[in-house]
């Protein structure tokens, strides 16, 4: 059959399904990993000894390991001890745990680049360290992060991928068993290609304007 | 939890072995990319518009695909398609140092134009070649200025080539696995292939800081910036 | 509490003694800052601090509101301790204002929300009566224009002027000047001095620490001299300035106005 029925009538159905799912995975990854970056950040610099070691060896561990290792880890090693996730919760569980840590480091670099003297002034007035961190250091904090956090966010679109590894159905899964079963598999992956290729560009549009929203007038 | 232990104790020897596959995966891809990467970057920079939008073009495809498509796309479709019976480790290689190469070739752009125009005005005005600038001049002082940005894509690409399990490259993850569906202990076994990437990673990158502090030329590049 | 500490609480209330600061040390390390730091203003007194960079004059003023804790020593502010109080310091922080000499605006925030922002997070005011204040604190600094420019837009002059209107809108009982004019270009120290001798004539309590000798001289009730932690000598500007007690202070001085010269106010 000619390339265009195949690709309209076999292919993009499935792969439309396929690509739902990947939206699902990352429209819950990348806001929770977000979150949970900027709780470790604060805990890192802010927090105990304590909690400042465990968040410390937390990012350790999720930044030096491969993301499908810790996929795996919650997919296939956590039922041997009780713990069950579905195949679409062990990946956006993995994805946010794994996100936070990278999107921790670039706000916690972004946090210590904030001159001292921004949380003396708010000190000064009589704010709670609370205060200050919440309405001065961090509204700049994440600012400066927007780079960064923005280079991981293009990063969790595309690694969603890594969801398929542990069976669930998204947009590279769906494309590999069309694939397989019709053995067409440069076709079907260029046009998988093409809708990464077309997320990625949304995704990083999106961001470039959200960039735009929240520059300071005359700061750099 | 002794016999976890025994059995990470037995098992070391063939995970072990995978880390030479892995480590030859990485320092393949790596290598490759660095090949590739440095004309592209020079090409970048110093190359014409055609030339330019070409890598471009290059770079916005191999940055813009997930690894697992790409890997996907190159060994079960484009490689057979050319008539190319690559192993996989073999593809692998190619497919993460094609991939490589996109991102190489802009932390070496980013630090090609960091040195500003002032090097390459010096060296043209003292009667050298653009191509003998390049080589003497501007890159000996690029490529010691990319080395962290070059340790951290070590990392990354060392992360990546668990990757290749999904192609049945013999690495580190893929024995994991085999070993942890046939004792059904998947904890203890993953848990190990974590710790043993991880101190590949930051031992890797322990290593490659080393190599910048034994390169580093005195003085070079130090401001003072008041933060 | 002792017949002794109620008797001397009293005094301080009669005599309208706004600021007390006993016996104030502060090490870093091996090196002792503060040797043993004592004073008091009154209300609505102006007390110019001077001295050589390094003598602690900073750090002195950072004890006072307690943005660094002092190794010996108490302060009270009107009656009440505020050393050793963490729990209430930050109520006392609103009651003392403080000026830097790096600004330290915050640079997400317009002039205005750089104003409104103690009155709305510290004070908890109402957002309409914030605004309302934080544009009459402006107006009072002459900045009602530049009310929705964000720092990186303002000269430092104005940026200083605004971290004035900061630290006022707070209604403060006293306010704490750290070297203001330091950091700004000569042009620019003027409509800043200005701003402070204003303040100083209209009845605010305030400690000044500055190198702007003329200021000193027309604003300052009291002049006090600071070498390596240790106040050398004191006394109202016509003393220091033609007869001070310490030869030391005279060497300072002579220095100072050379650099500096007659500087106008």
């Amino acid at each position: 059959m000619g390339d265009i029925t195949f690709i309209r009538d076999i292919l993009l159905p499935p792969l439309l399904e396929g690509t739902v799912v990947t939206i699902k995975l990352i429209v819950f990854s990348i806001p929770l990993g977000l979150l949970l970056g900027i709780l470790i950040a604060i805990g890192r610099v802010y927090g105990n000894k304590f909690i400042s070691f465990f968040w410390t060896v937390y990012t350790l561990f999720f930044r030096g390991s491969p993301l499908l290792v810790q996929l795996f880890i919650l997919y296939y090693g956590l039922p041997s001890i009780g713990i069950f996730f579905s195949a679409f919760a062990a990946a956006v569980v993995g994805f946010i745990f794994c996100s936070g840590a990278y999107h921790s480091e670039y706000i916690r670099g972004a946090i210590q680049s904030i001159k001292t003297g921004q949380m003396m002034a708010a000190e000064a007035l009589g704010m709670t360290r609370a205060k200050a961190v919440l309405y001065i250091i961090l509204p700049q904090a994440l600012r400066r992060a927007i780079p960064g956090c923005s280079n991981e966010i293009i990063y969790l679109v595309k690694y969603s991928s890594l969801a398929f590894m542990v069976t669930c159905m998204e947009l590279t899964g769906v494309g590999k068993i069309i694939a397989s079963r019709y053995f067409e598999f440069t076709k079907v992956f260029i046009v998988v290609g093409v809708i990464y290729l077309l997320l990625v560009s949304v995704v990083t549009k999106f961001l470039d304007m959200l960039e735009k929203k929240l520059k300071i007038p005359g700061l750099e | 939890m002794n016999e976890n232990l025994a059995l990470i104790y037995q098992s070391l020897p063939y995970l072990l072995k995978g880390c030479a596959i892995t480590i030859g995966l990485v320092g393949g891809a790596l290598g490759l990319g660095f090949v590739i990467g440095v004309p592209m970057a020079v090409g970048q920079v110093y190359g014409n518009k055609y030339f330019s939008g070409l890598i471009s073009l290059y770079v916005w495809f191999f940055r813009g695909l997930p690894v697992l498509v790409l890997l996907f796309l190159f060994y079960f479709g484009l490689f057979s398609l050319l008539g190319l019976n690559l192993p996989a480790f073999t593809a692998a290689i190619l497919v993460l140092g094609l991939r490589s190469a996109a991102y190489q070739s802009q932390i070496f752009r980013g630090s090609i134009q960091s040195l500003g125009e002032g090097q390459m005005l010096a060296a043209r005005s003292l009667g050298m070649k653009k191509s003998e600038a390049i080589l003497y001049i501007i890159l000996p002082q690029a490529l010691r200025i990319s080395i962290p940005g070059w340790s951290n894509e070590y990392a990354i690409l060392l992360k990546d080539s668990a990757i290749t399990y999904a192609i049945g490259v013999m690495e580190i993850l893929t024995r994991a696995n085999f070993i942890s569906t046939r004792t059904y202990k998947p904890m203890p076994i993953f848990l190990t292939c974590a710790v043993i990437f991880i101190i590949l990673t930051y031992g890797g990158v322990k290593i490659l800081d080393l190599l910048e502090n034994k390169v580093r030329i005195p003085g070079y590049g130090e401001r003072r910036v008041e933060i | 509490m002792e017949k002794g500490e109620l008797k001397f609480k009293k005094m301080q209330k009669d005599k309208g003694i706004v600021l007390r600061v006993e016996d104030i040390h502060k090490r870093y390390g091996k090196e002792e800052i503060l040797k043993g730091i004592s004073f008091e203003i009154k209300k609505g007194e102006t007390k110019v601090i001077i001295g050589p960079s390094g003598s602690g004059k900073s750090t002195l003023l950072r004890c006072i509101n307690q943005l660094t804790i002092p190794n010996k020593g108490r302060i009270w502010l009107g009656d009440e301790e505020v050393t050793h109080d963490k729990k209430d310091i930050n109520r006392f922080r609103q009651k003392i204002g403080m000026v830097f000499q790096e600004f330290n605006l915050f640079d997400h925030l317009t002039a205005l929300k750089n104003v409104e922002i103690g009155l709305v997070k510290v004070k908890k005011m109402d957002k309409k009566d914030a605004k309302e204040k934080a544009i009459e604190e402006l107006k009072q600094v002459g900045l009602e224009k530049q009310a929705n420019l964000y720092p990186a837009q303002l000269s430092g002059g104005q940026k200083q002027r605004v971290s004035i209107a900061r630290a006022l809108a707070m209604d403060p009982n006293v306010m704490l000047f750290d070297e203001p004019t330091s950091a700004l270009d000569p042009e620019l120290i003027g409509e800043v001095l200005e701003v402070i001798k204003k303040l100083a004539l209209s009845g605010m309590t305030m400690v000044v620490v500055t190198h702007e000798m003329g200021f000193a001289r027309s604003v300052a009730n009291e002049i006090m001299f600071i070498e390596k932690g240790k106040i050398i000598d004191k006394g109202s500007p016509y003393k220091l300035f033609t007869n001070p007690d310490n030869e030391r202070t005279k060497k300072f001085l002579c220095k100072i106005t050379e650099l500096y010269g007659k500087s106008e106010e």
